[in-house]
């Protein structure tokens, strides 16, 4: 009989390791939850952690959101032009990008570079024993590093998904702008014309969601990271690969969700 | 070597009957020992031989399988939360590769288990604590200073700084001279003795470098096969050489 330290394997190894792994995630996401309340509350740190994630995914935020817009403005008009509705291109690019695309982009932007660097870094604290020094000093490591972290993403990427849409639409302005002259003011005007409150809302939490994903997957890597410095880059992989798979997983679902209840 | 001649009971460290286990690898098998107040005692064995699992059991990071282990007359495996923050409080850590916080210098790596434990000190408290810790090591002036710009030795003592500014009553080093020159190892035992005389600690050494051990320990326990073989004074532990501590002698004294 196949044994688990002295113990039957439920249905096989692969499968028991599977669920234990699912069991060992779903611990650290309710520790999150628990320590989340729990004094002391390491402010400062949120805040730092805040500002690096911020400053460390503006430029390519701000450079992939404009390209999205301009991309996205440039292979619609020519089906748009199809059936004369060119008039309807910014509040087409409005919708695309407040509803999707700028939440999803931040998060697949910031999945692969902050998720990749909280679970490196962390990976690195923990191959190299700083964790562990951190709770011989009566320390929790767990709420310095792990809970900040989580609240740092969860609260900055809906920050940088809004200003994404907002770079976004200055792309697609700067094509509209190229092809028939028109004003900023009134670009934006027509962009958000059809863009409800709860395209917003939704765009918003799907964003606290992401971030809180990206958080907590590269913490869960890291902090569990094994085997030196090639655990590290393991950790750091599979945060970005793990991040990504569940931000399309939340997408489908959030999107799901917001359309019921816009029906209703 | 020290004499143990005014040593007494009080153990601060009382370890009963422990065994630990990872999957099917059996590394400590039913080990007793105690540690008494104000005694360096020094772990010798082989690398694999279970000395860190051992260190690691008495500051509550593993705990194990079976049997007790007591530090300063609290049971740790009991301990939880606040209760074991406190006991750690009292318990200073040297790690083999020092564990200096990569991200900050050396005086955020001191001051930060000094804030994080007492928020209610001033800056210039906490300055001061630093500046002393940093005196007893002798490396006041690397205070700016980033780990990665230290070398082995100055790692080390940042390290053993960074658990004095906590004031312990017990200090736990892990292989204090691994990787060191003899020269830097000398100094690093010499500090060991110092801060031993300054912070009255009991002090438990897991090593296999027999000078570090027969330098600074008033006892030594000879850790095989995840039991103790020998313990006792340098002396009664090396006098009569048998199979298993021969090559330890040899290769430290005669190599």
């Amino acid at each position: 009989m196949l044994v688990k330290q002295n113990k039957p394997y439920v249905i096989n190894k692969k499968i028991d390791s599977y669920f234990d792994g699912v069991y060992h995630a779903f611990k650290f996401v309710k520790r999150f939850f628990t320590e989340v309340i729990r004094p002391p509350f390491h402010f400062q740190e949120v805040i730092n952690q805040s500002y690096e994630i911020g400053i460390k995914s503006l430029s390519l935020i701000t450079l992939t959101g404009f390209i999205v817009g301009m991309v996205f403005t440039k292979q619609s008009r020519p089906s748009l032009e199809d059936f004369g509705a060119t008039s309807w291109l910014p509040s087409l690019i409005g919708i695309a990008i407040v509803r999707a695309l700028a939440a999803l982009v931040t998060a697949l932007i910031c999945a692969g570079k902050v998720g990749s660097s909280i679970g490196a870094e962390l990976g690195s604290m923990k191959v190299t024993e700083q964790i562990d020094a951190m709770e011989v000093s009566a320390i929790n490591p767990f709420k310095y590093l792990v809970v900040t972290r989580v609240l740092a993403t969860s609260l900055t990427i809906p920050i940088l998904a809004l200003y994404c849409s907002f770079v976004g639409l200055l792309g697609s302005y700067v094509n509209v702008n190229g092809s028939e002259s028109s004003s900023l003011t009134m670009f934006y005007k027509n962009a958000f014309s059809d863009i409800s409150f709860l395209d917003i809302f939704a765009s918003v939490v799907k964003s606290i969601f992401y971030g809180f994903t990206i958080g907590m997957v590269g913490c869960y890597k890291g902090y569990y990271a094994t085997q030196g410095t090639r655990g590290v880059g393991k950790a750091a992989n599979e945060a970005v690969v793990l991040s990504m798979f569940l931000i399309f997983v939340e997408e489908i679902i959030i999107v799901q969700v917001s359309n019921w209840i816009r029906l209703y | 070597m020290i004499s143990n001649k005014n040593i007494a009971p009080p153990p601060v460290i009382n370890i009963k009957n422990v065994y630990k286990s990872f999957r099917e690898l059996e590394v400590l098998k039913g080990i007793s020992l105690s540690v008494f107040k104000g005694e360096n005692m020094a772990i010798l064995g082989k690398s694999g031989s279970g000395k860190s699992v051992l260190i690691k059991m008495m500051i509550g990071l593993l705990q194990p399988d079976k049997g007790e282990v007591f530090v300063l007359n609290q049971e740790v495996k009991n301990l939880q939360g606040k209760e074991l923050d406190a006991l750690r409080l009292r318990i200073g850590f040297s790690f083999q590769n020092s564990a200096l916080y990569d991200s900050m210098n050396v005086f955020q790596n001191l001051a930060f288990p000094l804030i994080m434990n007492h928020k209610n000190l001033s800056k210039a408290e906490v300055r001061h604590a630093v500046e002393e810790a940093l005196v007893a090591v002798g490396l006041e002036s690397k205070e700016l200073q980033m780990p990665a710009d230290l070398s082995g030795g100055q790692r080390k003592r940042i390290g053993i700084a960074r658990t004095l500014i906590l004031k312990p009553e017990i200090m736990l080093y892990d292989e204090p001279t691994s990787g060191l020159d003899p020269v830097t190892s000398s100094e690093i035992n010499a500090l060991i003795m110092n801060v031993q005389k300054v912070y009255q600690t009991s002090s438990v050494i897991i090593t296999h470098d027999l000078t570090c051990a027969k330098n600074t320990c008033n006892r030594i326990a000879m850790l095989i096969d995840g039991s103790f073989l020998k313990v006792g004074t340098f002396e009664e532990v090396f006098n009569q050489q048998t199979d298993l501590i021969s090559p330890f002698y040899n290769y430290n004294f005669i190599q």
